[in-house]
C-alpha cells in the first residue's frame, strides 16, 4: 500500500472500513453489512464532491441490494466521457470482491473479461483478499475501478475506441 | 470464410473436405442408436468392448456400474471441451453441464464447437455435439451465472435435485461427483460454496494464466482443505513462476496509474495444457467413481518440467466458510468409527503374515520392535520429548472482530441511508 498515489492513499484512508462478515444469503446479517456499505459509499461520495473529484453514481437496483446500478465518468483532456456502471454482489461476497462492469466497453478492450466485466486481477485481487471483510463496495470502485478507467480509458480514447458524445454522430448505433 | 485465428482448418482444401465430411454427417449415416446393456463383446458395432476389457484385466470390478453415476460440470473454458468429450466417450448415465457464456467465433479453436453452433449457448452447443457422439449419455445443460444469488440457487437446486432411479444411494445430492473446470476464483469459491453447503466431494481443475502448468484437486469437505481454507492457490503458483514480482510490482510501482502497463489480453491458452489438465481431470474422476487406483488430494503439473508435485492439505480450522467449519465438526464427531475402522483393517492385514516365522535362523540375533502401536500413530498428539514451540492455533478466536460488530450494530434505519445515498447522487 505505501506506494500508491498519495492522492488514492488519502481517500483510502478516509473511507470507513467494514466489519460484518455477511454475504447476500446471511439475512439479517447481510441487512447489517449493507448498512455499512451505505455508510463507506455515503462517505466517499461526500469526501470525493467536497474535494472537487466527484466520479460516479451507485444506487442499489433492487430491495436485498445484490445488484447494484450507475454510471461513473472519466476527464481526459478536459472532456468528460460517461459509462453506465452495473455489477452483482456475489454469493460468497465478501470473500470474493464484486465483478465491475461497464457493459458499453465490452469487446472495446483486452482488459476486459465477457460482459464487460474490467480486469481486476493484478491490481486489486490481491488487496481484496487481504483486507476482506473490512473492504466494500466504496474501496472496490475507490481502488479496483478508478485506477482501471484511470489506465484504459486515455488509450481508448486516443485509439479512437471511444469517442466523446459530441463527435459521435446522431445516426450511429449507441454502442452498448 | 471467416475463420478464428489459429484455426486448425484455414486451409481451403481441407475446408472442402470438411464439407464433405459435415454433409455425410447431416445425412445421418454416423449417428449410431442408444446402447441398452455395455457389453464385452468384441465386434466393430460396440463402442464399449475396449472399455469394457478393463473389467477383465482386474482394473476395474464393474465398469459398467458407470451408468449409474451422474456427474456435475461447471465450466466455463476449453477444459471443458476435453472433459465432456472423455466423459461422454467413457459412457457416463448423467452429465450435468453449466455455464455463461454463448460461443463466440474465437471459442472454435479450443472449445468444443462447431463453426455452425457460433452464438448457441456453449451448453447447449455442447449437448447437441456430445449426444451425437454418445447418445446413451442423459445430458443437461444450464446457462446462467452461479456467482449471483439467483443463479447459485438454481445451481443447487440442480445439484440436490435426484434421479428417482438413484435415490437409494445414500447421497447427500442427486449428483455422484462434481467436477470444476471455471476459469476465476470466484466462480472457484462459489461451487466450493455448495459443496460445503451440501457436503460433496468435488474436484476442482485449473491451469494457469500462462498456460503452462495446472493443477487437480480433490476436494473433500470437512476431511480436507476446502478452496476457502488455504489462501488462492493461484497466488502460490504465481509466486512459484516468479510473477509475483510482476503482480505487485505494477501495483507496487505505479505511483501514476497512467503508467500502468497494458499488454495485451490478461491470460493465455493453449490446448494441449488443457488437454493434459482435462485427461487426469477425469482420469481422477473415474478411478473415484469405480474405486480403483488412488486419487491424488493434489495434483499440479508445470509442462515446462514435466514437474508433477502432490501433497496433501488439512483442512483450516479457522477458515471463513463457515459451512466447512461445520463439515469440520462432523469429520471430528465421526473420527473414533474411523479410527476402529483403520485399526481393523491394519490388523486384518497383518495377521496372516504372522503365522510363518519369515527366517528359521538368526545368527545375529537381530531383533524388530513393534512399532505398530496404532493408537500412537492415529491420535495427534506429539511423540515423546517433543513440546510445540507456540499454541496451537486450532481454537478460533475471532475477539477483536466480534467486538466491532457489536459497536456497530447500530439501529439506524436502512432506508435512511438510502435516501442519503440517494440525495448525494442527486445533487
Amino acid at each position: 500500500m505505501e506506494e500508491w498515489d498519495s492522492s488514492t492513499k488519502s481517500a483510502l484512508t478516509q473511507i470507513p472500513l467494514l466489519s460484518i462478515r455477511a454475504g447476500p444469503r446471511d439475512g439479517a446479517a447481510w441487512t447489517q453489512r449493507l448498512k455499512e456499505e451505505y455508510r463507506a459509499l455515503i462517505a466517499y461520495t461526500t469526501m470525493n464532491k467536497s474535494n472537487d473529484n466527484d466520479w460516479f453514481r451507485i444506487s442499489a437496483a433492487n430491495p436485498d441490494g445484490t445488484r447494484w446500478t450507475g454510471s461513473c465518468w472519466y476527464v481526459h483532456n478536459l472532456r468528460r466521457y460517461d459509462f453506465l456502471l452495473q455489477f452483482d454482489i456475489p454469493v460468497t461476497y465478501p470473500a470474493t470482491s464484486p465483478e465491475i462492469e461497464l457493459p458499453q466497453l465490452d469487446g472495446k478492450t483486452h482488459k476486459m473479461y465477457r460482459g464487460g466485466k474490467i480486469c481486476l486481477t493484478v491490481h486489486f485481487k490481491p488487496l481484496w483478499a487481504k483486507n476482506s471483510p473490512r473492504f466494500g463496495i466504496a474501496h472496490a470502485l475507490c481502488l479496483g475501478l478508478a485506477p482501471w478507467l484511470a489506465a484504459e480509458v486515455p488509450i481508448l480514447v486516443d485509439s479512437g475506441m471511444v469517442k466523446h458524445k459530441d463527435e459521435e454522430a446522431p445516426s450511429a448505433e449507441s454502442c452498448a | 470464410m471467416l475463420c478464428a485465428p489459429g484455426c486448425l482448418f484455414c486451409s481451403a482444401k481441407i475446408e472442402e473436405h470438411i464439407v464433405q465430411v459435415m454433409s455425410t454427417v447431416k445425412a445421418g449415416t454416423s449417428r449410431r442408436s442408444k446402447v441398452k446393456d455395455m457389453s464385452a463383446e468384441v465386434v466393430d458395432s460396440n463402442p464399449y468392448s475396449r472399455l469394457m476389457a478393463l473389467q477383465r484385466m482386474g482394473i476395474v470390478e464393474n465398469y459398467e456400474k458407470i451408468r449409474d453415476f451422474s456427474v456435475s460440470i461447471v465450466v466455463s473454458k476449453g477444459v471443458q471441451s476435453a472433459i465432456t468429450d472423455i466423459l461422454t466417450k467413457g459412457g457416463r448415465s448423467r452429465l450435468h453441464i453449466w455455464d455463461v457464456d454463448t460461443g463466440l467465433l474465437g471459442n472454435v479453436s479450443h472449445h468444443f464447437f462447431h463453426r455452425e453452433q457460433v452464438g448457441m449457448t456453449k451448453t447447449d452447443a455442447a449437448v447437441q455435439t456430445l449426444s451425437d457422439i454418445n447418445p446413451d449419455v442423459i445430458l443437461e445443460s444450464y446457462s446462467l451465472n452461479i456467482t449471483t444469488v439467483k443463479g447459485f440457487e438454481v445451481f443447487m437446486e440442480s445439484l440436490r435435485r435426484r434421479n428417482s432411479k438413484n435415490d437409494g444411494n445414500g447421497r447427500n445430492t442427486g449428483v455422484d461427483l462434481v467436477l470444476s473446470c471455471v476459469d476465476n476464483y470466484e466462480a472457484r469459491m462459489v461451487v466450493n460454496q455448495a459443496c460445503n453447503e451440501l457436503n460433496q466431494t468435488w474436484i476442482e481443475s485449473g491451469v494457469s494464466e500462462d498456460a503452462v502448468s495446472g493443477h487437480i484437486q480433490l476436494l473433500i469437505p470437512g476431511e480436507r482443505a476446502c478452496f476457502a481454507c488455504a489462501p488462492p492457490l493461484v497466488e502460490a503458483e504465481l509466486a512459484l513462476r516468479g510473477l509475483r514480482h510482476y503482480v505487485f510490482g505494477v501495483v507496487a510501482s505505479g505511483v501514476d496509474e497512467r503508467t500502468l502497463k497494458r499488454e495485451g489480453v490478461c491470460a493465455a491458452s493453449l490446448p494441449t495444457t488443457m488437454g493434459v489438465i482435462a485427461g487426469l481431470l477425469v482420469q481422477n474422476a473415474l478411478k473415484f467413481l469405480l474405486k480403483f487406483g488412488e486419487v491424488s488430494p493434489y495434483l499440479g503439473y508445470n509442462s515446462l518440467k514435466d514437474y508433477f508435485p502432490t501433497m496433501e492439505m488439512k483442512p483450516n480450522p479457522q477458515c471463513v466458510n463457515s459451512a466447512c467449519l461445520e463439515r469440520q465438526k462432523e469429520y471430528l464427531l465421526e473420527k473414533p468409527a474411523r479410527d476402529a475402522l483403520a485399526k481393523a483393517k491394519i490388523e486384518a492385514e497383518a495377521s496372516p503374515k504372522n503365522e510363518i516365522p519369515l527366517h528359521t535362523d538368526n545368527e545375529w540375533h537381530i531383533s524388530v520392535l513393534d512399532d505398530s502401536d496404532i493408537s500412537a500413530l492415529l491420535s495427534d498428539e506429539l511423540p515423546k520429548g517433543l513440546t510445540r514451540e507456540l499454541p496451537c492455533a486450532d481454537e478460533h478466536q475471532e475477539a477483536a472482530m466480534l467486538g466491532d460488530t457489536s459497536v456497530l450494530a447500530d439501529d439506524t434505519d436502512l432506508e435512511e441511508l438510502q435516501r442519503q445515498l440517494d440525495a448525494l447522487n442527486a445533487s
